[in-house]
C-alpha cells in the first residue's frame, strides 16, 4: 500500500515538473524544475527495487547534468530573454497529444508478458558483476569510457576561446 | 488496484509526450536539450519497469540503463557545448534564428 | 576438307601485326625509338610473309586447294544468332595474303626511308600495323559480319593514314572525304547482310554460297543483295559514282598511297565481290551492272588522267581505271580474270606509288610542271618507273599484259561495247602514263631544287618491286594461277608465253598501247604538237575534264549544301531546337517552377522537421496496427 502512495505521489511531482519545465518562462525556474523531475525518477526507480540505479540517477542527472544546465543558462544570458514558444505551438501541442493517445492505447492494446516474482533486493552487487563479471558487459564498459572521453576533447575544443 | 507494469508505461509515455512537446514547440536551445531529457529518463523509467516486471532476476534493463544515462550524460555535454559556441557567435541561441543552411 | 595442322600459326598470319601495332602503341612510343617501332612492324609483317607462303604450299599440295581451321563461336545468342569467328583458306584468300604481306612488307621497308625524321613515325608504323592485321583479317574471315568488322577496320586505318599529317587542311579534309564518301557504299554492304541474315539466318560464307547454288536464295532478293555488296566494294574501291574520295587521299603520304590506295585496300572491293562471286554468279543483272560500272569506271577515270598535273592524282585516276578493269573482268569472266588483274595491279601500282615517293623525296613537289631531267639523275627510280609502266600500259610479256589481255578478250566475247570502252581505255593509259614519264623524266629539270637519288632502303623495294611488276604475270602463262583459284587447261611455258601474241586481239592492244605512247612522245618529248594548242583547241573538254567532269562540285553543291544542308538538315534542326530541345527546356522549366515552389517547404525550422517525423512515425504506428 505504502508503494502505491509512494507511486502516485511521485508521478504526480515527476509530471507536474516535467510540465513546468516546458511551460515556465522563466528558464531558471525550468532548470529547478527539471531538478524536481529528476528526483522523483529517482524515487521512482526505487519503487521499481532499483536502488542503484536510483542514487546514480541523483548524482549523474541532479549533481552533474543540472549543474551543467545552470551554468549554460548564465553562460548564454538566457534568462533575460526568457522561454518562449516558436509558430508551431498548436500544431506541436497537437502531434504530441496524439502521440500520446496512441502510445497509451498501444501500451494497453499489449499483453505484456509479465511474471510475478519478487524483485532482488541490493542490486548493486548483482550490477557490478553483471557489468564487470564473467561473460558480462564489459566491452560496453570500456567503449562508454572511450565515449565520456571523446565527449571531454569535443566540449572543451567546442568551447575553447580561439 | 495493485502497482503493474502498465502504471510505470503509462507513466514514462505521459513524461516523453511532454518532452517531445517541449522539444518541438519552444524557441531556446536550452530548453530544448532540457525536454530531451525529460524524454531520456522517460525512457529509463520504461527499461527499469520491464526489467523489475518481465525479467525480475535478470537486471539486464537496469545495466541497460546504466548505458543510457551515461550516453545522455555525453549527449548534454556536447549539446551544451555547442550551444555556448553558438551563443558566442550569433548572440542568441533561439533555433528559430539559427537556420542559415536551410536551401 | 582437311584440317590444317598445326591450326595456330594460321591466326597469328593477322595477328602478329596486330600485337605489332598494340606494342608499338603502348610500349614503343612512350620509349621514344623510332627505328625499333619500324623494325617491330616490319618483323611482324614479315613473320605474317613466312606464314602466308607456308599456307600457300600447304595448299598448293592440297587436292581441293582449300583448307580449314576450327571457327570459335563470336556471338552466339540463343539458337537464333551464331556467329563464328572463323577462317577462311581458300586459294582466294592465299593470293590475297600474299599480295598483302608482300606490299605491305616492301611499302614499309621503303617507309623507313620515306618517312625518316618525321614526328608522327611511331604512329605511323603503328597504324600500318594495324592496317596489316585488319587487311589480312578481312581477306581470311569466313563470317560476312567479322568480314564486315575488318572492312571498317581497313577503312578507319584509311582515314586515319590518309589524315596522317592532320596539320594540314586539306589532308584533314580529304580524311574526312574519304571517310564519309565510302559510308555510303558500306551502307549498302550493311543493308545488304541484314538482308541476307533476316532471309538466311546466316552470315557464314560457305553456307551462303551453298544456298545460293542450291538456288534457296534466288530471285530479286538474291539481285538486290549482291547489288547491295557491290555498293560496298563501289565505295572502297572507288568505281564510279563514289570515285570522288580516291584522288584526295593522295593528301596521305606516298607509302600509304602505295599500299592502301593503290594495292591492297582499294582493292578490297574486288576482293569482296570474288569472295561473293556465287551470288553474283545467279544473277546476271548483278554481274551486268558490275561489268558496266567497271567498264564504265575504266574510260571515265582514264580520261582525267590524262590532263591532271599532280603525279600521284594521275596514278590515283589511274588505279580508278584498273580497278574498273577489275570490277569489269569480274563481270564478264569470273574470279579468276578479276583476281589476277588485282594481283598484278597490286605489284605495278605499288611501284608507280613508290617511284613517285622517291621522285617527291627527291624534288619536294607533286606537281609535274616542275619536275624534268630526272631520268640522268635519279636512274634507279626511272628506271622501275618506267618498267610499271610498260606494265600497266599492258605491253608484252610485262605482268600487266597477261592480265589485261584476259579481260579484253572475255568482255569481248560476252558484252562488246564494254570490250570498245576497255580498249580505248588501253590507249589512254598508255598515254597517261607515257605522259608521266616524259614530264618526269625526260627533258630539262624545271624545278628549283637540287634533286638526288634516293637513298638504298628506298631503292631496294622498288627493284623488288619492279622484278614482280615484269615477273608477276607470268604465274599464269602455263594457267597455273586458272587451276589454282579455279579451274582451267594447263600448258607449257614456252607455248602459253609466245601463244598469247598468236591471238590477233594480243596484236590490237599492243597497237593500241603504242599509239598512246606515240602520242605522248609526239606532244610531252618531241614536242611535234604543242599541248598548249590541243588545249586551246578542245579547251570544253579540257575544262571538263580538269574540273573532273564537276563532281565534287555536284556533290558538294547540289547533293550535300542544297539537298542535304539546306533542306534535310535544317529540317532536322529546326526538329531538333524547336520539337527536342523545345520539349526538353519545357520540361526543365517546369521542374525548375516546381522546386523553387516546393523548396519552400524547407524552411530550415528543425523543430518542424521534428514534427512531421512525429507525424510520420505515428503514421507508420497505425498502419501497421491496422494492416496487422
Amino acid at each position: 500500500m505504502g508503494l502505491e502512495i509512494a507511486f502516485w505521489v511521485l508521478t504526480v511531482v515527476a509530471v507536474a515538473a516535467a510540465l513546468a519545465v516546458v511551460s515556465l518562462h522563466n528558464i531558471f525556474r525550468a532548470a529547478l524544475a527539471l531538478i524536481l523531475c529528476f528526483l522523483a525518477v529517482a524515487g521512482l526507480f526505487v519503487t521499481l527495487s532499483a536502488d542503484f540505479l536510483a542514487a546514480i540517477q541523483v548524482l549523474i542527472y541532479v549533481g552533474a547534468v543540472a549543474v551543467l544546465i545552470i551554468l549554460a543558462i548564465m553562460l548564454t544570458r538566457e534568462v533575460q530573454r526568457g522561454s518562449f514558444s516558436n509558430r508551431f505551438n498548436a500544431p506541436v501541442l497537437l502531434s504530441a497529444i496524439l502521440f500520446l493517445g496512441v502510445a497509451v492505447f498501444a501500451v494497453m492494446a499489449t499483453s505484456w508478458p509479465v511474471v510475478t516474482l519478487p524483485p532482488l533486493e541490493a542490486t548493486t552487487t548483482a550490477l557490478g558483476s553483471e557489468l564487470f563479471g564473467e561473460g558480462g558487459y564489459i566491452l560496453p564498459v570500456e567503449i562508454s569510457a572511450l565515449l565520456l572521453l571523446v565527449v571531454i576533447i569535443g566540449a572543451i575544443t567546442l568551447v575553447r576561446e580561439k | 488496484m495493485t502497482l503493474g507494469l502498465e502504471h510505470y508505461l503509462v507513466l514514462s509515455v505521459v513524461l516523453f509526450s511532454i518532452g517531445l512537446y517541449g522539444a518541438l514547440a519552444r524557441r531556446s536551445a536550452v530548453i530544448i536539450l532540457m525536454s530531451i531529457e525529460i524524454m531520456l529518463n522517460a525512457a529509463n523509467i520504461a527499461l527499469v519497469a520491464f526489467s523489475r516486471y518481465v525479467v525480475p532476476g535478470l537486471l539486464t534493463g537496469q545495466v541497460f540503463t546504466i548505458f543510457s544515462i551515461v550516453v545522455g550524460a555525453a549527449e548534454v555535454t556536447v549539446g551544451l557545448a555547442i550551444i555556448i559556441a553558438i551563443y558566442r557567435r550569433r548572440e542568441t541561441i533561439d533555433v528559430t534564428k539559427i537556420n542559415l543552411m536551410k536551401w | 576438307m582437311e584440317v590444317i595442322s598445326p591450326s595456330g600459326p594460321v591466326w597469328l598470319i593477322f595477328l602478329l601485326p596486330l600485337i605489332a601495332f598494340a606494342v608499338i602503341f603502348l610500349l614503343i612510343k612512350p620509349l621514344n625509338k623510332p627505328k625499333l617501332a619500324s623494325f617491330i612492324s616490319i618483323i611482324a609483317v614479315l613473320g605474317s610473309l613466312a606464314l602466308s607462303t607456308w599456307l600457300l604450299f600447304s595448299l598448293l599440295s592440297s587436292p581441293e586447294h582449300e583448307l580449314t581451321v576450327p571457327s570459335l563461336n563470336w556471338l552466339v545468342v540463343g539458337g537464333a544468332i551464331n556467329i563464328q569467328f572463323g577462317l577462311i583458306l581458300d586459294s582466294l584468300t592465299v593470293v590475297m595474303l600474299m599480295v598483302v604481306t608482300v606490299v605491305s612488307l616492301l611499302v614499309q621497308i621503303y617507309s623507313q626511308g620515306y618517312m625518316r625524321g618525321d614526328p608522327g613515325y611511331h604512329r605511323y608504323f603503328a597504324l600500318m600495323s594495324l592496317f596489316t592485321a585488319s587487311m589480312l583479317g578481312l581477306v581470311m574471315a569466313s563470317d560476312l559480319l567479322v568480314l564486315f568488322v575488318f572492312w571498317e577496320l581497313v577503312g578507319l586505318c584509311s582515314y586515319l593514314l590518309i589524315g596522317f599529317w592532320f596539320q594540314r587542311p586539306a589532308a584533314a579534309n580529304a580524311a574526312k572525304k574519304a571517310f564519309i564518301v565510302t559510308r555510303f557504299g558500306d551502307l549498302g554492304f550493311l543493308a545488304a547482310i541484314l538482308v541476307l541474315f533476316s532471309q538466311t539466318g546466316t552470315l557464314d560464307i560457305a553456307q551462303l554460297h551453298g544456298l545460293a547454288a542450291a538456288g534457296v536464295l534466288g530471285g530479286a532478293v538474291l539481285t538486290w543483295v549482291a547489288i547491295g555488296i557491290f555498293l560496298g566494294a563501289v565505295g572502297k574501291s572507288g568505281q564510279f559514282p563514289l570515285h570522288v574520295w580516291l584522288p584526295d587521299a593522295m593528301e596521305g603520304p606516298t607509302p600509304v598511297s602505295a599500299l592502301i590506295h593503290a594495292a591492297t585496300m582499294v582493292a578490297a572491293g574486288v576482293f569482296l565481290v570474288a569472295r561473293m562471286y556465287p551470288l553474283f554468279e545467279h544473277s546476271p543483272t548483278a554481274l551486268l551492272t558490275v561489268a558496266t560500272i567497271g567498264g564504265v569506271t575504266a574510260i571515265f577515270a582514264a580520261t582525267m588522267a590524262m590532263v591532271m598535273t599532280d603525279i600521284k592524282r594521275v596514278l590515283a585516276y589511274s588505279t580508278i581505271s584498273q580497278l574498273g578493269y577489275m570490277m569489269l573482268g569480274l563481270g564478264v569472266g569470273g574470279i579468276t580474270i578479276g583476281i589476277f588483274h588485282l594481283f598484278n595491279h597490286a605489284f605495278f601500282k605499288a611501284l608507280l606509288f613508290l617511284s613517285a615517293g622517291s621522285v617527291n623525296h627527291a624534288t619536294g613537289t607533286f606537281d609535274m610542271r616542275r619536275m624534268g631531267g630526272l631520268k640522268r639523275i635519279m636512274p634507279w627510280t626511272y628506271a622501275t618507273f618506267l618498267v610499271a609502266s610498260l606494265s600497266i600500259v599492258g605491253i608484252w610479256p610485262l605482268a600487266g599484259f597477261w592480265s589485261k589481255e584476259e579481260i579484253l578478250a572475255t568482255s569481248l566475247e560476252s558484252q562488246p561495247l564494254l570490250f570498245y570502252l576497255a580498249l580505248i581505255t588501253v590507249f589512254l593509259t598508255a598515254f597517261y602514263m607515257f605522259r608521266i614519264v616524259f614530264l618526269t623524266f625526260g627533258g630539262q629539270y624545271r624545278g628549283d631544287t637540287k634533286p638526288h637519288e634516293s637513298s638504298r632502303v628506298m631503292v631496294i623495294p622498288m627493284v623488288v618491286l619492279a622484278v614482280l611488276a615484269v615477273g608477276s604475270g607470268w604465274v599464269n602463262v602455263t594457267g597455273g594461277f586458272d587451276q589454282f583459284l579455279g579451274h582451267g587447261e594447263g600448258h607449257s611455258f614456252a607455248q602459253g608465253f609466245f601463244g598469247a601474241l598468236a591471238h590477233p586481239l594480243a596484236w590490237l592492244s599492243q597497237v593500241f598501247a603504242a599509239g598512246g605512247i606515240f602520242l605522248a612522245y609526239a606532244i610531252y618529248s618531241a614536242r611535234w604538237l604543242s599541248a598548249e594548242r590541243i588545249r586551246r583547241r578542245f579547251f570544253p573538254v579540257y575544262k571538263l575534264l580538269s574540273n573532273k567532269y564537276w563532281f565534287d562540285e555536284l556533290y558538294e553543291n547540289i547533293l550535300v549544301r542544297g539537298i542535304l544542308l539546306n533542306r534535310f538538315f535544317a529540317g532536322l534542326k529546326f526538329f531538333d531546337s524547336r520539337g527536342v530541345d523545345g520539349a526538353v527546356n519545357r520540361i526543365a522549366d517546369t521542374v525548375v517552377t516546381v522546386g523553387q515552389t516546393s523548396r519552400k517547404v524547407q524552411t530550415g525550422q528543425l523543430q518542424l522537421y521534428g514534427m512531421f517525423i512525429v507525424l510520420g512515425i505515428l503514421a507508420i504506428i497505425l498502419a501497421m496496427y491496422f494492416t496487422g
